[in-house]
This record gives C-alpha cells, structure tokens and sequence, in this order.
C-alpha cells in the first residue's frame, strides 16, 4: 500500500463519480501536496485524494526531519540533552527548556529558587506572544496576504528576540533555563527593557486586530472552516489553542499549577464553534492574558539566587524511578517523560510533542472542504517540524 | 483522585479476571503504575474513560520501553549447619529475567482535571513485532503515538486501524529506539549499477585473473 487511494476507507465513502443518469463525470484524483511547498511550513507532505477541489480523504506524511532526538538523548548525559531541546521547537526554545527542566526536577526532587521561578515565567509568556504573533502572520500569508502582516508580526518577534539574546547569548536556540533555575540572572536593565516592551505590545496587538478581526476575506475564509467538535478534541488528545478553540476548559496553567502560575490572575479564553476563526481570537486573546501575567512578574519579581545551591550539574545522578513533566506550551502540551536507573544518562527518555499529537485529526477537520483550506486548516494547527519529526 | 490501590481494587470487581499489579517508582514525587495483563487491557482502558469517579478521557502521552534481559541478584538468607552450629549465611542468588517491551499510557481527566494515572502493558519477549493491544479504540489521540512505538520500539499493537511507520520510511529494516540496535554505517548506502555490473564482470573471469 503505497498510496493513499490503495488504503481501506474506513471512516468515509468515496462517492460514485457518476451522474444521476449513471454517466461518469470524472474521476479522483491524488496529489502530493508537499513535501517542499510553501504552505506546509517545512517538510511535510499531504497525500490528498481530490474530488474536483474537495478533499475526500487526506493523509498527513512526516518523518523528513527525523534524527531520533530521543536516542541521541539516551546517550548522552541529562544536562547535555538541555541544547537538543532548543531544536524540537525552534520557535520556542525557552518553553521546552522548561518542560524538559520540570522533569528533571520532578525526577531528581530539585527546589527552584522564587526569582528563577519569574524569570522562568517572564520568558514562557515572551515566547507566548512570539509565537502566536508569527502564527497569525504566517497564518494570513497562507491565506494571500503575502508578506505585509508577516513582515509586521516579524518586527515585534525580533524585539523579543533581541530580550532573549541580550540574556542568553541567542536569538533562537536560547540554552537558558538549568535544572533547579536558570543560567545566568537578568539585570534591572533588562527587566527596564522588558517592562517597556510589554507596555507597547497591547498598542501593536490593536494595530495587528484592526488588519485582520473584522477583514472580510478572513471572516470568509475561516469562518465555519475546518470545524473541530468538542468531543473529537478531548478524544484525540488534541491540546492547547486547538482545544479551547473547540470550547474546552484545559490549561495545564490553571490544572498543573507548576512553577508559580497560581500566583497570577488570568483568564483561559475559550472558543464556541472550534472554526478557524476561534483558534485565530484565542490566540489573539491568549496573548492578551500573556500580557497581564508579564505585567505581574515584573512587578513582583524579588531578588535573590537564580540557581538551587544543591543542584550540581557535572556528576548529576537522579536515583532510579521515573516522572513526567509537562508544561503548556504556546502549541498545547509539552512533556518530557524520564525513566531513571541511577546512571548519568537518562535510561528513557520521551518527548510528547503537542504538534505532532495536534496533527491525527487533520483529515477530520479538512474533509468535504477545498483544496485551498486544507492549507489553512494546516496553518491553523500551528505545527513546527523540527518537533513533529523529532 | 483515587491512589492505585483503590483503583485497582475497583477494576478488580469491574474486570474479574484482569491482572493487574502495581509497579512502585522510586521518584519521590513520580506516580506509580498500574501494570495490566495485554489480554484484558481494553476492558480496562474502557472502564478507566467511562467510570464517573476517574473519567480518564485524555490519553496524553504513550511511548515505548524496552527491557532487555538482565541478570537480576537476590540475596537470600540460607541456614547452613557448620559443626553442629546453625548459622544463618546470606547468598546471592542470580536470576536472568527475560527481556521485554513494554507500552505506556499517561492519563488525565479533562472532565475532572484530575491525573495521571500510568497504565502499562507489557509483550512475552522481545521478538520482532512482538503482539501487544493497541488502546486507540478507546482514545483517538493514541493513533499516531502507536505508530511510533510500533516503528521505533516494533511493537505490533493489534486493533490500531492503520499501523504502518511513520518516522522512518516504509522500506526501513529494524527497530532505532531497541537498546541493541546498532545504525549502519550508512543510511543511504544503495547498490550501485556499478557494484552489478563488476560483479557480473567478475563472474566472468576465471580465479586466477581475478587475483
């Protein structure tokens, strides 16, 4: 079974292709949509069986990317795989920092000192509001509106970049949290620079919604498209915008409690309908609440040690036992899953990637729809490669 | 949420004839698990989503384990009898346990935001594509993370409607993520034309040309 119209359809009929006289109107037909095409956001392939333009049924292909970052990390010792988590979401390197950190720290039983637990939270929401605003941008790129808003939503992401450069030394692979805090502590300068960007940014989301929230093409375009139901999503795993989209009250935030998110008052957005347009407001949303959490860190971040004295990292051994950590990331949940044996490197070790998951119900959510929503139902779903792939 | 002893002794009236036993962690804050006999694990696995009290509708995270066969020591206390003395002396005693794989499930309660509980199951040995009982019947969101186990770990897990590789290439041999595998030299390695031709070259010649 090479191609996907050879598969057994179980879950759909593919119609006759015949008139209602009994003549033959034409015939499917299936295309690789992929993997280089500027619309998949990376190396990623659809075999898609088209009905004219509507899809009757669509098969998601990945594994371009694969470089097994779960062996590689069974080998090697547990603060080297720090730098491997940067690259599953490059986007996001500071939350997978973080989610890999809170396992360990689950694993081991490490304390995090209050002022890293802040910076740990002012860096999560950063890379919150950067990721949603490039999603938005590359997200309406898809939908014709070439370069202008991405060109926009890439102007206030380089900001925040520069914040994580000024900190950590890169742009994009930060390397900056550590088990038990984070590396190096932030300088009342950079917390200056942060305050003023936050106090800028609810300006630019005004400017970034006056574009889009009423465009008629977007209101066209993704309303009533690719709707997702309640009861898929819980059944499908399927976490983060995509999930509230759907009118699910989950946020590891508010569930978990990890780190110090108990400490800051913020809503959960939640969508009605689960369309495209809801996961385009809840983001626009979420980064609204984003902002209120990083106006309350930096208000009452305390001074004080940025790394548990007792956390050694050269010789760190965790006694035997396992633990899963997880986090909300800015794609939905991120977890580390470590099987200790009381050796230097981690005997298994696990990823759970949210965009990967988010991925199983993507033929659910294109079928019956144009060729030409598939590629924003896709873009909707907010996936990055690098961590699909692993 | 209930501890693993009460659930399990609830899934013992639910699922008489389910084997289940609880695996300790040694992690101070990690949660132990709950092992089931493959068998009956979609009785299980349909019980823990539809019980009021648990509702375990997320299935968040499910991977692959695998357990070679080690030399297990146990220390045992022997009576020994040394010149009409009863001494109690201590033995090590080594046993092989048999290797092999095992499945594992985390799951919440999206409804009661409660969890996880971590079901596990485990396959007899280590054989390729050794049977174990896919759980996708139950949760949606296991589909592809059963593929994966079955294609790095090579677990065949029955039941899942469309179990293929999806990292690596379907022509791909061998499982990565097994603890003994060992990567080729190189990936891309494809016999050549020119490696048929000499060799076909070769076959004609007589051996003491070739030499």
């Amino acid at each position: 079974m090479s191609t996907v119209a050879e598969m057994p359809s179980q879950k759909y009929e593919i119609l006759p292709k015949t008139s209602e006289a009994g003549e033959p109107i034409g015939e499917l037909l299936e295309i690789s949509m992929g993997p280089h095409h500027p619309s998949t956001h990376g190396v990623f392939r659809m075999d898609v069986v088209l009905d004219g333009e509507k899809v009757v049924k669509l098969k998601p292909v990945f594994g371009y990317l694969h470089r097994n970052h779960e062996k590689i990390a069974e080998n090697i010792s547990y603060l080297s795989s720090m730098p491997y988590t940067d690259r599953l979401d490059y986007f996001c390197s500071m939350t997978n920092n973080w989610a890999y950190a809170l396992a360990v720290e689950k694993l081991a039983g490490l304390a995090v000192p209050e002022r890293a637990e802040y910076i740990r939270v002012i860096m999560a929401e950063l890379t919150r509001l950067q990721n949603h605003t490039c999603l938005i941008g590359f997200f309406v790129q898809d939908m014709g509106a070439l370069g202008t808003p991405l060109m926009y939503a890439f102007r206030e992401r380089e900001k925040i970049l520069d914040l994580f450069e000024s900190v950590s030394g890169a742009r994009m692979m930060c390397n900056y949290l550590r088990f038990g805090g984070v590396r190096c502590d932030v300088t009342p300068d950079w917390l200056a620079q942060a305050k003023q960007l936050v106090d800028g940014y609810g300006k630019f989301l005004d400017e970034f919604e006056a574009l889009f929230t009423e465009n008629e093409i977007l209101l066209a375009r993704t309303q009533g498209v690719g709707v997702l139901s309640r009861e898929l999503a819980v059944n499908a795993s399927i976490t983060g915008p995509l999930l509230r989209a759907a009118g699910v009250n989950y946020d590891v935030r508010k569930v978990d409690k990890y780190g110090i998110y108990s400490r800051f008052e913020f809503k959960v957005p939640l969508g009605e309908h689960g369309d495209i347009y809801d996961r385009y407001m809840i983001r626009i949303l979420e980064m609204r609440e984003s902002l209120k959490i990083l106006q309350q860190a930096l208000r009452d971040i305390p001074s004080g040690p940025v790394m548990d004295p007792k956390a050694k990292l050269r010789g760190f051994r965790p006694k035997a036992g396992e633990a899963y950590g997880r986090i909300e990331s800015p794609k939905g949940e991120l977890g580390f899953y470590l099987i200790s044996d009381g050796s230097a490197n981690p005997y298994r070790y696990r990823v759970r990637p949210p965009s990967f998951i988010n991925l199983t119900i993507l033929e659910d959510m294109c079928l019956g729809h144009r060729i030409a929503d598939t590629v924003i139902i896709l873009g909707s779903v907010d996936i990055v490669l690098g961590e699909v792939d692993r | 949420m209930e501890t693993p002893e009460q659930i399990k002794s609830r899934l013992e009236t639910a699922v008489p004839d389910a084997k289940i036993e609880i695996l300790p962690n040694d992690c101070p804050v990690g949660e132990r698990s709950l092992l089931v006999d493959p068998v009956r694990i979609l009785a299980v696995a349909k019980f823990l989503r539809d019980d009021p009290q648990l509702r375990l509708d997320y299935c968040s995270n499910v991977t692959g384990v695998d357990w070679p066969a080690a030399e297990v020591t146990e220390k045992i206390k022997v009576k020994q009898v040394v010149n009409g003395v009863e001494n109690e002396i201590e033995e090590v005693k080594k046993t092989v346990r048999p290797g092999f794989l095992e499945v594992v499930y985390h799951l919440y309660s999206m409804e009661l935001k409660h969890g996880p509980v971590v079901l596990r199951q485990r396959t007899t040995n280590r054989d390729a594509e050794a049977p174990a009982i896919s759980l996708t019947p139950v949760w949606r969101g296991c589909e592809f993370q059963e593929r994966e186990v079955f294609d790095l770990f090579g677990i065949r897990l029955e039941g899942h409607p469309d179990l293929r590789r999806i990292l690596m290439w379907d022509g791909f041999k061998g499982f990565p993520m097994r603890r003994d595998y060992v990567a080729p030299d190189d990936f891309e390695y494809e016999p050549t034309p020119h490696d048929e031709v000499l060799e076909q070259a070769q076959k004609h010649y007589p051996p003491e040309v070739k030499a």
